[in-house]
């Protein structure tokens, strides 16, 4: 054994590589339940990766069969519907997982420096995790499938001069049609899961450089013992590999329950209008995304107004993408000398609450029609405009409310036993 | 990075060579980005559709699919031809001003040939949903008894009157589409083609 192992190491860096980034990986010791998202994120990539390659040995891109094939998965297939109820709670579970996973790095501050570059890498999986669940949803060819591709598509159609042209390359046809099904499938078997595999790798190696954040957002590497190892940290295999076997015990289980007992969740994973194929003649009554995308539909629509020689579409258009791309400036709008949320002060508290709240109220009036009253004698559109306007503060008042935040002095050390 | 003991023609031959390295690559790229535009069948497709109208009643709507899309006839009553009138000032474009919006031959009123048959491509002009027929007027249409009837996009709210011009104030920019129509007979009309042929 001890021989082949050398014979390896003489040809392959397989030693190396095992103690770089495990067993002599030395990671803060002080990781709580919010560092669990990480490799529970990569746990869903495979899970859905492998279930994903079960599937297309059945399923067909093609508009008079994707549908009946789905079914067929679910009917005739022996333990069909299992593997596509396992892809299709694990899209809503991804997102579940790396929204948590983007919530700790705003608790803690990981995106400060020097841990930029990989706070970018995440933002943009996270965009290519939209595109690929967005395509994904087009396969089983429902009537929210076609609706909703048509609706997302058509928001190039807003762009000044060459929107049209575009909306009509990414189609392939003129409306969402049998071009359009057979592309999205290739971009979301092959394409976008190659460059989600290679994003998460480069994502993987910027953090093993600069070493992770922890909760108290101090640097271990600044206080090192005489052997050169981080006072405070320790190696991440065997420490962390079977703290993090708990975290997917515990996934695992809540992920059975829903795949099981609800994998439709009510309509909030699975959507009732995706029950009937496509009908390119009728609209459902009203088109929801699912909710991972609610929050961005609601900013979508927030907007009824022309000014500025712009028009409303345009705006909604504008909003929604602004929306997401100000997460990649967050590094720089962060003008806190602290990193955790432990030692800042009541002001950034206040911002990061009133911005969750926000994230999940405009989630919820995305799935409600805007000019119907859900709360308190007003219009949804106008909550919505409301709750828009308070997203957006979080982000361009930050450089502000960070910098004259009252923060508490960081300790040494990290803190705990 | 040092500039010491650089050939300078070494350092221009490689730009060069690196120049049309780039030319060349987006030589390579054209035909897989063209390969994703419309094909020649996808353009093909596109064939003018006849309609009987004869069994279309007074206050009906027929909806017909061209080019993949649905296409809305309706035969307007008098009291709904009224109400065009009424709803101007609530309308952002009443004139039909935007030209791309309909042939030259539905720049008018009533945005047709015939004032009482309207002909529609039923896809907002916000994001492409097809709107809810809400052509009765008053509260029974479920967007209050102010209105005066026409369609109501339940995607995200745009409002159009009953020759599908779109209210002010909401999210769609523009009046919906009138395709190309042409009647063939008192009984049939084509859409997809003009009275020249073929749009």
């Amino acid at each position: 054994m001890q021989k082949l192992l050398a014979w390896i190491d003489d040809r392959f860096p397989l030693t190396k590589v095992w103690e770089e980034h495990l067993a002599k990986y030395y990671a803060p010791k002080n990781f709580n339940f919010w560092y669990y998202f990480g490799s529970l994120a990569l746990l869903v990539l495979v899970m859905q990766i492998v279930t994903g390659i079960f599937l297309t040995m059945h399923y067909k891109p093609d508009t008079d069969l994707a549908f009946a094939s789905v079914e067929y998965i679910m009917r005739d297939v022996d333990w069909g519907w299992l593997i596509r109820y396992m892809h299709s709670t694990g899209a809503s579970f991804f997102f579940i997982v790396v929204y948590l996973h983007m919530f700790r790095a705003m608790l803690y501050g990981s995106y400060q420096k020097p841990r930029e570059l990989i706070w970018l890498i995440g933002v943009v999986i996270y965009v290519a995790l939209m595109a690929e669940s967005f395509m994904g949803y087009l396969l089983p060819w429902g009537n929210m499938s076609y609706w909703g591709a048509q609706v997302i598509i058509s928001l190039f159609d807003a762009i000044p001069l060459v929107g049209p042209m575009l909306s009509e390359w990414i189609r392939g046809d003129f409306v969402v049609s049998d071009a359009t099904l057979n592309r999205f499938f290739a971009f979301h078997v092959i394409a976008i899961p190659l460059i989600l595999v290679a994003l998460v790798f480069v994502h993987i190696v910027a953090l093993h450089k600069v070493g992770s954040n922890n909760p108290d957002g101090v640097e271990i590497k600044k206080k090192k013992g005489p052997d050169g190892i981080p006072l405070d940290g320790i190696p991440f295999h065997p420490y962390y590999t079977v703290k993090d076997i708990v975290g997917v015990t515990v996934f695992l289980m809540l992920f059975a329950a829903v795949m099981f007992f609800a994998p439709e969740l009510w309509g909030w994973f699975l959507e009732p209008d995706n029950f009937v194929p496509a009908n390119n003649l009728v609209t459902p009554p009203e088109i929801v995304p699912l909710w991972y995308f609610t929050p961005f539909y609601s900013i979508l629509r927030a907007n009824v107004y022309n000014f500025l020689w712009i028009d409303a579409k345009l705006w909604g258009v504008i909003f929604m993408g602004l929306s997401i791309v100000l997460f990649f400036f967050l590094p720089w709008l962060d003008r806190s000398p602290v990193k955790s949320i432990r030692y800042r002060g009541g002001m950034y508290k206040t911002a990061l609450a009133v911005f969750v709240v926000s994230f999940f109220i405009l989630g919820y009036l995305g799935t409600k029609s805007p000019e119907v009253i859900s709360l308190f004698w007003v219009k949804n559109v106008y909550w919505v405009q409301a709750f828009t306007v308070l997203y957006f503060a979080f982000f361009f008042l930050m450089p502000w409310y960070t910098k004259y935040d009252k923060t508490k002095p960081v300790p040494e050390r990290v803190t705990g036993k | 990075m040092s500039e010491e003991g650089v050939n300078p023609r070494r350092r221009r031959l490689l730009a060069i060579t690196s120049g049309l390295g780039v030319i060349g690559t987006a030589f390579a790229v054209t035909p897989f980005v063209l390969s994703m535009f419309p094909s020649a069948r996808a353009k093909a497709a596109g064939a003018p559709v006849e309609v009987d109208i004869s069994k279309l009643e007074p206050g009906q709507l027929l909806t017909v699919e061209w080019r993949g899309k649905p296409v809305w006839i309706l035969r307007r009553t008098r009291a709904m031809l009224k109400s065009l009138t009424d709803v101007e000032k609530l309308l952002a474009d009443p004139k039909s001003g935007v030209a791309d919006q309909q042939p030259s031959y539905a720049q008018n009123d009533a945005r047709s040939i015939k004032p009482e048959i309207l002909v529609l491509v039923g896809i907002c002009t916000h994001l492409g949903c097809s709107p809810d027929k809400r052509l009765d007027a008053g509260i029974a249409s479920g967007l209050g008894d102010d209105w005066l009837g026409g369609f109501f996009c339940p995607c995200h709210g745009s409002k159009f009157d009953l020759a599908g011009r779109v209210y002010k104030n909401v999210p769609a920019p523009t009046n919906l589409v009138v395709p190309p129509h042409a009647y063939l007979s008192d009984r049939r009309i084509i859409i997809g083609a003009d009275q020249k042929g073929a749009a």
